[in-house]
């Protein structure tokens, strides 16, 4: 297939093949990071995430319009504002949430499912009743559209280095967060010892809100980023939702390590697939070789070693 | 068509409602002056009073398809409303039950047969996808009920129970290859869609047109709905270096792909490649955002920025009813032709009764169309002109071609199936 072009032609398709796997990558990573840590962290599996998403991309599109109409002057900079506003409005309806319907819930993980299910129902309708059913067109600053051409054939889009950036940025803090600080210490200590944490005076209610909101927060900031790539409607969320699992449970629930290995296996795997083979046989064969290791190993790629 | 005349001959004798056709056929005239009485205009038992006559409206306002769907349902409602402003249908004020699909395939089938069953109406205007029109098709041709089905679709269907508003696949799609090949003198294309029946039998077609012109599909390739990254088949289409992208995208794949389209240094308006879409509406660029589709071609029949006397009229009559904000794509004004064909052919057959109706809608004129003129042909879809479109920065097409004939409607290509 490839006799007919000549060798820079080729190198630069595959250069650039190699930064569209990066670029999904990246995206991959900011659509399962906020769902694997509620799930890895609190064992719950948030079904309205996407929804939450929405809510970002909707809070973008608040944002532009706010903007565009009384402070045109800022509207170059404004999705810097849209995605801090993004992150703490889905937390804070993260938060509510988890207050209201998950902590009654926690000794029922299969009611979570249900509930949160139930959740992105009445999201999705709530987003229908007040946007419309129409999908809105968010207006974006001109310098993040287009792209920056190296050669003659290597363009680089500038969403997809701006969507590389924000997830290195996203992944880095939460690594700070949960890792190097003392909310992490005991966000991290609850997951393995709910009840010591709770003796040794970690106020584990709180925690769990906390962790939450969280989650949350990165999925409406990541929400608020796809407005660069992907559409913003009532049911949109559901677009993610998918591959958004399968990452995490691919990636071993428990581990934020995991999601990032198993981003990046599968949006190597499926973007090299699709320039080979057609869009659907690329997903067909991601999709069967994930159901496969998953028969091999149950509990994903990377496991949490801890006592149960 | 000897399939679908025999049905209807067969349907005719079953009820014997032969008898009535002379009286029948004096109404015509009669109706138009003083109402007939409900007996009379119908023997099968429809929802038809002295003064009212009650049809369905059956699309999805909630789920996946309520984006697309919400457009028809508010263009069968101003034709309705305008119809009974100028007196209704055989002097009868039209009323409308409205049903909810829900995005659900089942849920439209049984839907319609309570439409049909229950509430009786004398038509329906409805559907969107073509799983929709398929789940509810048993369901019209069991009750024998009329539905007005407005979106452009891949043909390879002709029932005696629907009238096809919309454009079929060979219409909207040789045209408009005709045209690029002629204007842009292209030679290689790339076909892209969305992975269901609709963009597979549309391409499929265009393929055949394609290579029955001398002209050469570089590439040919299908995502699942819904899919949202498109760098992939982006380098691909940079690779391969085709005169045209013949895109076939839907839902909420349409924006992730103009928007990766443009991000990747594809700039439409430079026209290398040309991009033709046969899916892109003035709704659907609402969500992708005028200034990333800004270039590109459509190849439909109707566009809200038409110039002629019937368009200005119904645009500003819809935006009248449901707001300045809205735009108005194909299917909408497809959708609004429904409940005015059926007004006609009723009126032309003096009658309700679904079976006269069928008879009386081959040759029906439409000359108040927003799109121009059409004319109901044998096989129950519409003659039409088909149209090109550039797609401007404020979201809507400029006209840039119209076929200087209408299309002859052809549901069952030769050598397609």
């Amino acid at each position: 297939m490839f006799a007919d072009y000549s060798w820079t032609e080729l190198g630069s398709i595959f250069a650039m093949q190699g930064f569209a796997g990066l670029i999904l990558f990246s995206v991959f990573v900011l659509m399962a990071l906020g769902l694997a840590i509620i799930f890895g962290q609190m064992g719950v599996i948030n079904m309205a995430h996407g929804e939450f998403m929405i809510l970002g991309a909707y809070v973008t599109y608040l944002c532009s319009n706010f903007v565009e109409a009384f402070v045109p002057a800022l509207f170059g900079v404004y999705f810097f504002f849209a995605m801090i506003l993004a992150f703490f409005v889905a937390g804070a309806l993260g938060a509510l949430v988890e207050w209201s319907l998950i902590r009654h819930l926690y000794r029922r993980p299969l009611d979570t499912l249900l509930a949160t299910w139930g959740l992105s129902l009445i999201l999705q309708q709530a987003y229908r009743s007040i946007f419309g059913a129409r999908e809105v067109g968010v207006t974006l600053p001109d310098w993040l559209l287009g792209s920056v051409p190296l050669t003659d054939i290597i363009e680089i889009p500038i969403n997809g280095i701006f969507v590389m950036v924000l997830t290195l940025v996203i992944a880095i803090s939460v690594y700070f967060l949960m890792f190097r600080s003392r909310t992490g210490m005991q966000s991290r200590a609850v997951v393995q010892n709910r009840v010591m944490a709770g003796a040794v005076g970690i106020n584990t209610e709180k925690v769990d809100r906390m962790t939450f909101a969280l989650g949350c927060g990165i999925a409406g900031v990541a929400g608020s980023a796809f407005t660069m790539i992907g559409s913003t409607g009532p049911t949109a969320g559901q677009l993610y939702i998918v591959d958004t699992f399968l990452i995490v449970v691919f990636g071993g629930a428990a581990s934020l390590l995991g999601t990032i290995a198993s981003s990046f296996a599968i949006s190597q795997a499926q973007s090299t697939m699709e320039f080979f083979l057609s869009g659907s046989m690329a997903k067909v064969l991601t999709l069967l070789t994930v159901v496969g290791i998953l028969m091999l190993r149950p509990e994903g790629l990377f496991s949490a070693k801890i006592r149960r | 068509m000897r399939r679908l005349k025999d049905l209807i001959e067969h349907r005719l004798s079953r009820r014997s409602v032969l008898t009535g056709t002379a009286a029948a056929a004096m109404l015509v005239t009669a109706g138009a002056i003083a109402p007939v009485h409900a007996d009379d205009v119908n023997t099968t038992g429809l929802a038809v009073t002295e003064d009212t006559v009650k049809v369905g409206i059956l699309h999805s306002v909630t789920g996946t398809m309520a984006i697309s769907e919400t457009g028809s349902v508010q263009a069968e409602k101003l034709a309705i409303e305008q119809i009974n402003a100028m007196g209704g249908v055989l002097g009868r004020k039209i009323e409308y039950i409205q049903e909810d699909g829900g995005s659900d395939w089942p849920t439209f089938a049984e839907k319609a047969k309570k439409l049909l069953v229950s509430d009786k109406v004398a038509a329906v205007f409805g559907c969107w996808t073509s799983a929709s029109r398929k789940a509810v098709l048993p369901v019209f041709e069991q009750y024998n009920g009329m539905l007005y089905y407005p979106t452009f679709y891949e043909g390879l269907e002709q029932s005696p129970n629907v009238i096809y508003t919309g454009q079929e696949a060979t219409q909207q799609i040789l045209a408009g290859i005709d045209w690029v090949a002629k204007e842009k003198g292209a030679k290689s294309f790339y076909l892209l869609g969305s992975d269901y029946i609709w963009p597979r039998t549309s391409n499929k077609i265009a393929r055949k047109h394609i290579e029955k012109l001398g002209m050469k599909v570089v590439g040919e390739e299908y995502y699942p709905l819904g899919h949202t990254q498109f760098n992939s088949v982006i380098n691909k289409i940079k690779l391969k270096k085709p005169d045209v992208i013949y895109a076939i995208v839907v839902g909420g794949s349409n924006v992730a792909f103009y928007k990766q389209l443009k991000a990747a240094g594809i700039d439409m308006t430079k026209e290398k490649p040309v991009l033709l879409t046969i899916s892109v509406t003035e709704d659907e660029i609402r969500g992708i955002g005028g200034e990333n589709i800004e270039g590109a071609y459509a190849a439909m029949k109707y566009f809200q920025s038409l110039d002629n006397e019937n368009n200005k009229e119904f645009v500003s009559a819809f935006k009248e009813m449901w707001g300045d904000e809205i735009v108005i794509g194909d299917v909408t004004q497809a959708a609004y032709l429904g409940p005015w064909l059926w007004k006609a052919a009723v009126e032309k057959a003096g009658s309700f009764d679904i079976d006269k109706v069928r008879l009386a809608s081959p040759g029906i004129e439409l000359t108040t169309a927003p799109e121009g003129y059409v004319r109901v042909h044998e096989n129950h879809h519409l003659w039409s002109k088909t149209r090109i479109g550039l797609a401007k920065p404020d979201g809507q097409y400029e006209l840039v071609y119209e076929t200087a004939d209408l299309m002859e409607p052809d549901p069952f290509p030769e050598g397609y199936q």
